[in-house]
C-alpha cells in the first residue's frame, strides 16, 4: 500500500513560492494500475518523485508499505560518467540486490550489448529507457513508477515490456504518468487527472479521458 | 515515512544499515570515476597526495632551506600532510552534489550521503599517504619514528573532525550558492601560510601566538609535531578549545546539510 495524505509541494521561484501540489491524497494497493493524466507542467513528475520518496512534501504524509521503484524517467537515476554496468552495480548496492543474479537479465532485456560498458551519457533516450526498465525489473519492486518514458521504445521494446512487466509481473502495482492518452488507456485500470495542484480520480479511464480532453 | 524495500519497521538499526550500504555504493562510484580501473586504479587515492608531499620535500631538501630549526624531513612531512588532510577534504565537498544530482532520484540516496562518501574517501587517502610516506622515510633513515604515536593519532583525528565539519559547511553552502566553491579556493590559498604547516607557534612573537592558536589547524599541527619530535620542542595548543570549535562547527554543518537535503532536488 502507498498512501498520500494531503500532500503539498511548493517550489521557490523568482516570483515567490509556487504551489505545484495543493493537497493531494491517493491510495495505491498491490496490483493497482494507476494512470495519471495531466498537461505539461501540471506537476506529474513532481507527484511521481514524491511518491518515490526522492522528494519530500512541504506538508502532508506519504506512507510506503511496499518496495517502490525510483521514477523511470527520461532523466535521472543514472550517473552519466559511469557505464551501464557500473550504474547497475551502484543500484544493486543501494537497493541491496544481487548484482550477479541481475546481470544476465539486464543484458538480455536491455539488448545494449557492448554499450553496457560505455558511459551512460553516450546513450540515446531509448537506450536509457531500456537500461532503466531492465534494472528496475531485475531489482524486483512491488510498485513501478513510470514517468512518460514508456513511449520512447520501439515495437520490440514494447513487446518485451508487455511480457515482462504487464504479464509476468501483473501482480505488481504500477503508476504511469503521461500526457499521451493511449499509454494509459492501454495499461491502466484506474485513472486520475492532475490539474491546478489537485488530483481527481474518475470511476473509469474513459471518463478521465473525456475530462482531460475538455481541459 | 517508511522506506519501501521491506515491511514498515523503521528502527534505527535498519536505517543505519541502509545508510552504510548507500555510502559504500557512493564510495565505489566515486573511486570508479575519479581513478578508473586502469593502471593502479584506486591506489591513486593515496599515491596522488603522497607524490605531492614527496615532491615538496625533494625540492625543499635540494635548496637547503634554513628557515626551520627542526629536522627538515619530518617537519615538511607533518606540515604538508596536515594541509592535504583539511584542504583536499574540504575542497572535494565543494562540487559533491552536481555530478551526483541524478542519483538523488533514488530515495535512500541523500545529499548528506554524497558528502560523507567524499569525506571518507579523502580522509582515507590523506591518512594512507601520510602513513605510507612516514613509514618509507623512517625505513630509509631520513626521519626518526614518532615519539608518541597516540598524540599523533589524536592530532590527526581532531584535524579530520575539523575537516569533516568544514567540508560539510562549504559543501552545503556551495550546493545552494555556486560562488562559495570559488571563494573557498581563494580562502584556502590565503589560509595556507597561516594554517600552522610551515611554522611552530613558539617561533612567533609573543603577541602573535594567541592569535595563531585561534586556528584549530594550528593547534592540531602543534600536537602532531609534539607527537613526532617529543620533548625537543615547545608546542602550544589547547585540546579543549579544538574540541569546542569542532563540536560547534559540526552542529552547524549537520544543520546546513539537512537544510540542503530538503531544498536540493534531483535533476
Amino acid at each position: 500500500m502507498i498512501r498520500l495524505e494531503n500532500v503539498v509541494k511548493r517550489y521557490r521561484t523568482r516570483a515567490g513560492m509556487h504551489t505545484v501540489l495543493n493537497g493531494v491524497s491517493l491510495e495505491v494497493r498491490k496490483g493497482d494500475k494507476l494512470g495519471i493524466l495531466g498537461r505539461n507542467g501540471a506537476g506529474k513528475s513532481t507527484l511521481i518523485r514524491i511518491i518515490s520518496g526522492a522528494e519530500l512534501p512541504n506538508n502532508g504524509r506519504v506512507t510506503r508499505e511496499m518496495a517502490v521503484s525510483w521514477p523511470l524517467a527520461f532523466s535521472g537515476a543514472f550517473q552519466g560518467s559511469l557505464t551501464g554496468l557500473d550504474n547497475l552495480r551502484f543500484i544493486c548496492r543501494v537497493y541491496g540486490a544481487d548484482f550477479g543474479a541481475a546481470l544476465p537479465f539486464v543484458e538480455a532485456f536491455s539488448e545494449l550489448g557492448k554499450y553496457l560498458r560505455e558511459p551512460v551519457k553516450t546513450y540515446s533516450s531509448g537506450m536509457r529507457a531500456r537500461l532503466a526498465f531492465a534494472i528496475s525489473l531485475a531489482v524486483e519492486f512491488d510498485c513501478f513508477l513510470i514517468d512518460e518514458v514508456i513511449s520512447v521504445g520501439d515495437a520490440r521494446f514494447h513487446e518485451k515490456c508487455r511480457r515482462e512487466l504487464f504479464e509476468k509481473r501483473s501482480d505488481r502495482a504500477m503508476i504511469i504518468v503521461s500526457h499521451e492518452a493511449h499509454n494509459i488507456r492501454e495499461h491502466c485500470s484506474r485513472a486520475c487527472v492532475l490539474d491546478r495542484g489537485l488530483l481527481r480520480e474518475f470511476p473509469d479511464v474513459d471518463s478521465a479521458y473525456s475530462e482531460y480532453g475538455r481541459m | 515515512m517508511t522506506d519501501g524495500m521491506a515491511p514498515p519497521q523503521t528502527d534505527l538499526l535498519r536505517s543505519a544499515a541502509i545508510q552504510v550500504r548507500v555510502i559504500g555504493a557512493l564510495v565505489m562510484r566515486e573511486i570508479i570515476t575519479r581513478y578508473g580501473r586502469h593502471n593502479i586504479g584506486f591506489m591513486w587515492v593515496f599515491v596522488e597526495p603522497m607524490m605531492f608531499t614527496g615532491g615538496v620535500l625533494a625540492v625543499r631538501s635540494l635548496i637547503h632551506e634554513h628557515w626551520t630549526r627542526l629536522p627538515l624531513v619530518p617537519f615538511v612531512v607533518t606540515g604538508y600532510s596536515t594541509v592535504l588532510l583539511w584542504r583536499n577534504t574540504v575542497g572535494r565537498c565543494g562540487n559533491a552534489v552536481e555530478p551526483n544530482r541524478s542519483l538523488l532520484h533514488h530515495r535512500n540516496v541523500r545529499v548528506i550521503d554524497l558528502f560523507i562518501a567524499r569525506l571518507l574517501l579523502e580522509i582515507a587517502g590523506a591518512t594512507l599517504s601520510f602513513m605510507t610516506l612516514a613509514t618509507l622515510l623512517t625505513l630509509a633513515g631520513l626521519m626518526s619514528p614518532p615519539d608518541d604515536v597516540l598524540k599523533c593519532l589524536g592530532a590527526w583525528l581532531l584535524l579530520a573532525w575539523f575537516a569533516m565539519a568544514l567540508g560539510l559547511i562549504v559543501g552545503s553552502l556551495s550546493a545552494t550558492f555556486d560562488p562559495v566553491e570559488r571563494i573557498w579556493h581563494v580562502l584556502s590559498y590565503l589560509f595556507l601560510p597561516l594554517s600552522g604547516a610551515f611554522y611552530m607557534v613558539d617561533w612567533l612573537p609573543a603577541h602573535a601566538q594567541p592569535l595563531a592558536l585561534l586556528l584549530p589547524t594550528v593547534n592540531c599541527t602543534e600536537l602532531l609535531r609534539e607527537g613526532f619530535f617529543g620533548a625537543g620542542i615547545h608546542p602550544h595548543y589547547s585540546l579543549l578549545y579544538v574540541v569546542i570549535v569542532n563540536t560547534t562547527m559540526l552542529l552547524i554543518a549537520l544543520l546546513s546539510a539537512s537544510h540542503v537535503s530538503v531544498t536540493v532536488e534531483g535533476e
